[in-house]
């Protein structure tokens, strides 16, 4: 038994008296050869075990498959010859046999897509109205905490802000200068062919300041909160830390949601205009390196050619995207099962959505001021 | 397998030690299981029960010792070797430790999709089989994990571990968190299917009720060793301070009674 060997198993049909005999192994290495055996062998009433060295589970449910199937063809199969341990594992398994329900019916294709359409779009529309309820739930405890402002924990948002805010100063600011960076080289290269270089400036600042400053600090936002964000709470629910919170006369709202969407709402607008600046000067150097437009001619230009508008603009979306995106992350974390599947899975959801929700929510903006001329 | 002497030794643990930084969890360990019996590990918290069943199965490499199961040397054993020998054994961690993307059919299936060239439809049958042999529903088995109360998902997990008709089990903590009633079905359980299917159990378990309801032997772990091994009846009369604290403690007792009630009953019952 020490050295591996392929299990062996012969059948001797002796058709003559419808008799197989096995000998060798019948298990779950050798079973499949059985059953080609048996498809090709008919009128068998009797198998004989007497040679056979060793039985599996597999085995014995095999035997007694055979059996029965035969039996529901009106064909007596005996199954003779087994050794004592053969006859007990054969009586083990057979009164452990489970008894097959019913299939469940599979509906045709074109229904199952029916259905699971209209699932995705029931569920859509379910998960916006509870984000709008959590919205609601975050502005009523925000309006309570004004009230009560005993009850609100200005430690925690300080933490908050701390998390949300300075730690995020740097990938920000990096990101934003290298963005400004790329506008400036690649407007250079187009505007270079019509001696419209000085340009560079206009597209640099009003491409930061409305669009790309803010967008960009919030899509950076939203892949580092709403994550933590939904772990973090979302970690609390599966230890049922959110249910003791209850027990105790404490509300999760309360506790948990408004000093992290507060802290956001605080903090995205700082991180916008951190963003506007070190994009500007991110702008302004690779101007001055590859257009020699000077840092005094850039501050001119920019000052005369761009209204302070385009800040404005920019910097009012900030507070709806922090809203989006941190009751996004709460209510992704509270949506935490009790495995740590689901707290990955929601995670990442988390994170998608509050992206997208982030880019639709600018398009909207787009149009909205498009409309109104500003 | 039946022509072989009763009292063989299956896995045959010698001098393991296991030691993690400066911790030293076993020293200068030796243990015997012998075949067909239900072996229980019993020890306080820290003494590494879990630390020897998984260094027997080879989760864990020994700081030094040698293991042997079934005649082969484990921790020196080459892949093939090792690949054979897992099929010879089944492990069930303590929540089951079911694949949580496949259903509990999947997960019964998942050994044996190592034999190859085995036709689906049997291996389906088979996995049915091994879910309906622990006790499970037959609609248990298209279930996912995370659908399934804690009981059942050790129950899953051991019909898993029964998968290949393995000759050793494993069983860590086979009772921890289960009611008092789904413990004792577990227990019934586990003597049923290693009475008829030949099997070895080596368990891992704080429950006195499981030592007295299953285990045919019992070993100690303490000061590093396995300090004693026997049957319930001799442990009760050693004289080290924790294995008799541990075995004359107000739970233990509580336990024999227990036991002693039902045979008792039964033995009353046959009488009449």
């Amino acid at each position: 038994m020490t050295t591996p060997q392929r299990p062996r198993l012969e059948i001797e049909h002796d058709s003559a008296a419808g008799t197989l005999r096995m000998s060798g192994e019948l298990s779950i290495y050798t079973v499949t050869e059985a059953k080609t055996a048996f498809k090709n062998a008919r009128e068998i009433d009797k198998i004989d075990l007497q040679t056979l060295n060793r039985l599996d589970t597999a085995g014995a449910c095999f035997l007694l498959d055979v059996q029965a199937k035969s039996e529901a063809q009106g064909q007596r199969v005996e199954i003779s010859g087994a050794k004592p341990e053969a006859t007990s594992l054969l009586k083990t398994v057979k009164s452990a046999l489970p008894q097959p329900t019913a299939a469940p019916i599979t509906k045709p294709f074109f229904n199952r897509f029916l259905e699971r359409t209209g699932r995705d779009v029931a569920g859509g529309v379910l998960y916006l109205i509870a984000l709008t309820g959590f919205l609601g739930i975050f502005l009523h405890r925000l309006a309570r905490a004004l009230c009560h402002p005993k009850e609100f924990r200005v430690t925690s948002l300080v933490h908050h802000c701390e998390e949300v805010g300075l730690r995020a100063v740097p990938i920000v600011a990096l990101m934003a200068f290298l963005i400004g960076v790329v506008l400036a080289f690649q407007g250079s290269t187009q505007l270079r062919q019509f001696g419209a270089e000085v340009f560079v400036v206009d597209l640099i600042a009003i491409s930061v300041l409305r669009e790309l400053g803010i967008l960009l600090t919030s899509i950076i936002v939203a892949g580092r909160t709403a994550s933590a964000f939904t772990a973090a709470i979302g970690s609390m629910k599966m230890r049922e830390e959110i249910d003791a919170m209850r027990t105790l006369g404490l509300d999760p709202a309360m506790v948990l949601f408004v000093p992290r969407i507060l802290a956001l709402l605080l903090m995205l607008p700082i991180l916008g205009l951190i963003a506007d600046v070190s994009g500007l000067f991110g702008g302004a150097l690779m101007a001055w390196i590859d257009l020699g437009i000077s840092p005094e001619m850039f501050a001119t230009r920019l000052v005369s050619g761009t209204s302070v508008n385009h800040v404005m603009v920019g910097l009012i979306k900030a507070p709806f995207f922090a809203l989006i995106i941190g009751v996004v992350g709460c209510h992704a974390g509270m949506q935490v099962e009790s495995n740590a599947e689901s707290l990955g899975r929601m995670t990442s959801n988390a994170v998608v959505a509050a992206i997208f929700a982030v880019i639709v929510a600018d398009a909207i903006f787009s149009i909205f001021f498009a409309s109104l001329g500003i | 397998m039946s022509d072989k002497v009763a009292n063989d030794v299956i896995i045959s643990v010698r001098n393991l030690r296991n030691q993690f930084g400066s911790h030293i969890v076993h020293d200068e360990l030796d243990l015997d299981v012998r075949r067909g019996e239900i072996i229980g590990v019993v020890g306080g918290s820290g003494t590494g029960k879990s630390v020897l069943l998984r260094s027997i199965v080879g989760l864990q490499k020994p700081t030094g010792g040698t293991v042997n199961v079934l005649g082969i040397d484990v921790l020196n054993a080459n892949e093939d070797t090792r690949a054979a020998l897992e099929a010879r054994w089944g492990v069930m961690f303590q929540d089951g430790a079911l694949f949580s993307s496949l259903t509990v059919r999947e997960n019964v299936e998942v050994p044996m999709l190592a034999v190859k060239g085995l036709d689906p439809d049997i291996r389906r049958q088979v996995a049915d089989l091994k879910i309906a042999m622990v006790g499970l529903p037959y609609n248990a088995g298209d279930k996912y994990p995370s659908e399934l109360s804690g009981g059942m998902r050790k129950r899953a997990g051991l019909a898993r571990a029964l998968a290949l008709d393995p000759e050793i089990v494993f069983l860590d903590e086979p009772t921890a968190g289960l009611d008092p009633i789904g413990a004792s079905a577990f227990d019934a359980l586990i003597v049923e299917l290693s009475r008829s299917l030949g099997l070895t159990v080596f368990l891992v378990t704080h429950d006195l009720d499981t030592l007295h309801a299953t285990c045919d032997r019992i070993a100690v772990l303490a000061e590093r060793k396995v300090l004693v091994t026997g049957t319930m009846q001799e442990m009760l009369d050693v004289d080290h301070p924790w294995v008799h604290e541990y075995f004359h403690g107000p739970r233990a007792r509580a336990a024999s009674d227990g036991k002693q009630n039902t045979k008792n009953k039964s033995g009353g019952e046959n009488g009449n």
